[in-house]
């Protein structure tokens, strides 16, 4: 019975600690100065029509090299924890006939979607990655329907730290060209027509990278994860 | 002028899920429910001019957060009622 | 303030899932329902009344003049909570497949998933 009081005070605390939040809630109506120049900055600047790009990869970008370093750990830590054992192909189970077929049509389609979703991310909703993990379930989708869809691991782990040493290239490459104070600043390509896809400086390319490291990243963890239920 | 019919119903149908994911005696059916309560997030950042965060949300929190739950339940052997 | 309440409450049901079961992997589905409410609450905080997604297309740029824009202002919702948002679900999703294959070795290992067979691990 003391365990249910204290629950109970415990999930009371939360609420009081809730309650300043809700209190003076007011929906606003204008944006605050912050976000003014980021928007002006980002139409006038950079000639990116998504903001949330210009603020993901531009403004706060050491956010997102920070995000990528943790998946990487994460990656690296499900593939540490679950070490595969050589499963023999005679011992996974095939997909039924209607998945197999599935399959086959749909993952090409499901691949250039992902591509065509983070190369497009300056123009549209979308980026690297929204497209990197369409990629990963296309290859899921692979996985779960052939019983002798073999990866070749090396060739995923080069193509995940290739990525990811590109993206911190084209960084150092924004401060060498740049002069100082200007680490992953995407101005040193062409600015470009606005609205059309070879514009806004290198962001294009960065995101690209950026999609590729996370969908082989996210492919590795689902690998991992499908061995044989420890028989 | 966001539906405010659509909202109040995505925010009673979230919170249902969350109570049915508490007290069901089968995990199998409180990873579905982790599921649907992913999916009408994904409708509420929609309607509230997120359009990046709801196709994230969408393909992550629906798709490969319920996968993976998947492939652990399997691993462990289904896990036991509660 | 409709989405505050709401990510609030899942908040609250989150950890409530997590204090009271017993099962390692119900506990891990309370951290994933404590996830989702904190974004929801992040987002609500960045509405415009009447306002539309942040992309600056042609049709809100001929309402208006580019280069002061001061009527773009008031019709695009703020594009900082929704970048702030997208790095952490990903980062939810990253932590929750680690936190799994951690039970999935622990199975292994001890052969149970009930919490209470792990006492001599506490101090």
């Amino acid at each position: 019975m003391i365990k249910y009081l204290l629950v109970f005070v415990a999930l009371i605390g939360m609420c009081i600690v809730f309650y300043p939040l809700v209190e003076d809630f007011g929906t606003l109506t204008q944006l605050n100065p912050l976000a003014e120049s980021y928007v002006k900055g980002s139409i006038t600047d950079l000639n990116m029509p998504n903001t949330v790009t210009a603020v993901v990869v531009t403004y706060r970008g050491l956010d997102t090299l920070g995000e990528v370093t943790v998946l990487f750990l994460a990656t690296a830590g499900v593939g540490f924890l679950l070490r595969r054992k050589q499963t023999h192909a005679a011992h996974r189970k095939a997909g039924t006939e209607f998945l197999r077929t599935g399959a086959d049509f749909l993952s090409p389609l499901i691949i250039i979607f992902g591509i065509y979703i983070f190369t497009h991310g300056h123009l549209s909703p979308g980026g690297g990655f929204q497209g990197g993990v369409v990629i990963a379930s296309s290859i899921l989708l692979l996985v779960m329907a052939n019983a002798s869809f073999r990866f070749s691991h090396a060739l995923l782990h080069f193509s995940e730290s290739l990525s990811g040493a590109a993206y911190v290239v084209m960084g150092l490459l924004g401060l060498l060209l740049l002069g100082a104070a200007s680490f992953l600043d995407p101005r040193y390509l062409p600015g470009g027509v606005y609205l059309s896809l070879f514009s806004a400086g290198a962001v294009p390319l960065i995101y690209s990278f950026i999609g590729f490291k996370v969908g082989a990243e996210l492919s590795s963890v689902i690998d991992s994860m499908h061995e044989e239920g420890g028989e | 002028m966001p539906d405010l019919m659509a909202l109040i119903l995505l925010v009673l149908l979230s919170l249902i899920a969350a109570l049915y994911a508490i007290f069901t005696k089968k995990t199998l059916n409180a990873v579905i429910a982790s599921g649907i309560i992913s999916l009408s997030a994904s409708i509420i950042f929609l309607i509230y001019g997120a359009p990046d965060v709801a196709m994230t949300e969408a393909t992550i929190g629906a798709g490969l957060t319920t996968v993976v739950f998947l492939y652990a339940l399997k691993q462990t052997k289904g896990g036991e009622d509660d | 303030m409709l989405i505050l309440i709401g990510g609030i409450l899942l908040i609250i049901a989150g950890i409530w899932a997590m204090l009271t079961k017993k099962n390692l992997i119900r506990i891990i589905i309370g951290f994933s329902i404590v996830d989702t409410g904190t974004n929801l609450i992040i987002v609500s905080l960045g509405y415009i009344k009447n306002a539309t997604a942040p992309i600056i297309d042609t049709a809100i740029k001929t309402q208006t003049d580019p280069h002061t824009g001061l009527k773009i202002l008031t019709k695009i919702v703020d594009p900082i909570p929704s970048a702030l948002v997208l790095t952490a679900i990903v980062i939810g999703l990253a932590v929750t497949a680690l936190m799994l294959s951690y039970a999935i070795r622990l199975y292994k290992v001890h052969g149970s998933l009930n919490i209470d067979d792990y006492e001599e691990f506490k101090w």
